[in-house]
């Protein structure tokens, strides 16, 4: 789980963003002004009501959106105004995404879809077969490689995607509503794995609802209308 | 990976890839039909000339062979200004005229071409044998079958019916000696054949004439400079070699090219359409799926190169399927059109070229990737942060 950008400092680093969006002829203020730091092994949890511009920050954080003002850096490099393809290339070594729907490819197996941004990262095949193998033993499915999507359970199919998540070593985790499709049991089951991923030396960012999993965080960052309340 | 995610994603609405390659299948069949049918007629039309190895033929001076009733006089003068020339191997003389079998009441007519047996190159003798004598007649099977005649039949055979007089200007017994397939004939059509010198005696006309002269030449000579040579040499003829008559044959068929131009230049762009319109809808379907691809570090231009892939296999498919489809269906319809009458046998429609083939497919490939390219740039241009929000609310 060694990330890919050293250095000092804070790894994700936010000052002054804001990002607004056009809604019809409204103008929507998502984020007004927010600045932030999260240190390098850290776990932190978003919380705050719906629209209240968590998933815009972590979309900014994540580099899959550019801000209409103010920095973002992570470890120390400037990524809020990267190209398309700088940008890319930054999320694939450096960035690693679980979603709330999981978004594996159904026709893949779980070894293949671990294996995906290896691929793009041009992994040799037969290190990224050893790579998926040992990373599907890691959140608990080594014996679950050859399954496809639909033949897993809703937590099994999370943890294949943060398997996935993790292919290329990545300097930070970004988790939008990990457990929210989720049943309780299972969602616990994920805490405990982002929990040890984070004890292993990843940085965690997580967008949340779930009291739990935002208990579980070493930090909660609340929001309230696209700004930083609390944390 | 990028052609095992493209086959992945076909396969997953297997019954809707299945209709696609289905429809472009027919898209193709009817392409590769329109393009064998642009190319048959005149490729087919040329193997039928060369079929017999007579690189030129004579005609009376403006008209094409057999375009009218018009005859070269002074075959033997011809004949000999013609094998002054080195180049010439062949001269074959060839008188065509109607001919009417008589049986009883019934007067059963014909066509008959009056010919040197030992340099004929218009019919292949099926059984019997050829008309070695001045009696002899062969004949195809469409004329013995309309007389009830058989080899070795003798019949009454006149030319030069006159309509008002309701008389003939010659007549003579015939002796059946065999049964031919005449090369350049319609199906429809009944033929006979017999020697020139006999058929000339039939008739009114001076004798010594000749509609048609078929030339064949020596190895290597250039065929289009023995033609010029003749028609310099023979003023009242018109020399046709066949460039040259493919070339009037081009002209009349110019029609028959257009429309197959059409009608494949809109198989394809159905097939364009569909292929479009499918890959479309699956982009649009997997808006969610794609956005979280490229935010896991897919560059566009891989999202582009699936896509293309997903619209190029689809083609292919329906390419191949639509190839023995379009061979099914080009035999079927062979047979409607060459029913038409008046057409030699041989005059094939749908030729198979594996030119045409190859046409065809590198223009369904073709189009498969131009068909990818709309829903490609649009699977590329989806913004992913916004993408995943309207997921989320979906």
């Amino acid at each position: 789980m060694s990330p890919n950008i050293g250095g000092q400092g804070p790894i994700v680093s936010l000052r002054d963003v804001r990002r607004d969006y056009a809604l019809g002829a409204e103008r929507v203020h998502a984020l007004q002004g927010v600045t932030l730091d999260v240190e390098r092994g850290d776990y932190v949890a978003i919380v705050g009501p719906s629209g209240c511009g968590k998933s815009t920050l972590l979309n900014l954080i994540g580099v899959i959106d550019q801000p209409t003002s103010g920095t973002v850096a992570i470890a120390g490099k400037r990524v809020d105004a990267m190209s398309d393809r700088e940008a890319t290339q930054f999320r694939l070594r450096n960035i690693g995404f679980v979603f709330q729907r999981f978004y594996l490819l159904p026709i893949l197996s779980a070894l293949e879809n671990v294996a995906l941004p290896m691929a793009e990262a041009k992994v040799s095949k037969a290190e990224r077969a050893k790579r998926a193998s040992e990373l599907l033993a890691y959140v608990g499915l080594g014996n679950r490689e050859r399954h496809r999507p639909s033949e897993l359970s809703g937590g099994e199919q999370q943890r294949v995607a943060i398997a996935r998540s993790l292919a290329n070593g990545p300097t930070l985790l970004l988790a939008d509503e990990p457990t929210g499709e989720l049943d309780a049991r299972t969602g616990t089951e994920i805490i405990s794995l982002f929990q040890r991923l984070n004890a292993d030396g990843t940085t965690i960012v997580v967008v949340t609802h779930d009291e739990d999993l935002a208990s579980a965080a070493r930090r909660k960052i609340h929001m309230r209308d696209g700004r930083v309340v609390d944390g | 990976m990028r052609l095992a995610l493209a086959q992945a994603s076909l396969i997953r609405h297997r019954a809707r890839t299945v209709l696609a390659v289905l429809g472009v299948a027919v898209a193709a069949a009817m392409l590769l039909d329109m393009v064998m049918l642009a190319t048959g007629m005149r490729e087919s039309f040329r193997e039928l000339l060369l079929s017999r190895g007579f690189e030129l033929r004579l005609a009376p001076k403006g008209t094409l062979p057999f375009d009218t009733d018009a005859t070269i006089p002074g075959v033997t003068a011809v004949i000999a200004t013609l094998r002054t020339n080195p180049d010439i191997l062949e001269i074959s003389p060839v008188l065509g005229a109607s001919i009417h079998i008589l049986a009883g009441n019934r007067d059963v007519s014909g066509s008959a071409l009056g010919i040197d047996p030992s340099v004929q190159g218009d019919y292949e003798l099926l059984s019997g044998r050829d008309v070695t004598t001045p009696d002899a007649l062969v004949a195809n099977d469409h004329l013995l079958s309309q007389i009830g005649a058989r080899i070795g039949d003798t019949l009454d055979v006149a030319t030069g019916y006159d309509p008002q007089t309701r008389t003939y200007s010659g007549q003579r017994k015939l002796v059946v000696t065999g049964r031919v397939k005449f090369i350049y004939g319609a199906n429809d059509q009944s033929a006979s054949a017999m020697r020139r010198e006999t058929l000339e005696g039939m008739g009114r006309q001076a004798r010594d004439r000749a509609s048609l002269f078929m030339i064949r030449v020596r190895k290597g000579a250039d065929a289009e400079q023995v033609r010029d040579w003749i028609e310099r040499q023979l003023p009242n003829v018109t020399a046709i070699s066949i460039a040259t008559a493919i070339a009037q044959v081009d002209e009349r068929l110019s029609y028959f090219r257009q429309l197959a131009f059409i009608l494949g230049a809109v198989s394809l762009f159905v097939g364009f359409l569909l292929v479009t319109t499918l890959v479309t809808v699956s982009v649009n379907e997997r808006a969610g799926e794609i956005a979280v691809m490229r935010a896991i570090g897919v560059s566009r231009s891989h999202v582009v190169e699936q896509v293309v892939l997903e619209g190029v296999a689809i083609s292919f498919a329906g390419a191949v399927l639509g190839l023995a489809l379009g061979l099914v269906t080009a035999r079927y319809l062979h047979t409607i059109l060459s029913a038409f009458p008046g057409l030699a046998m041989a005059i094939d429609f749908f030729l198979f070229q594996p030119k045409a083939a190859w046409s065809a497919l590198g223009l369904l490939i073709v189009s498969g990737i131009g068909a990818g390219i709309y829903p490609a740039w649009r699977a590329a241009s989806l913004p992913i942060a916004e993408s995943l929000r309207r997921e989320a609310i979906a």
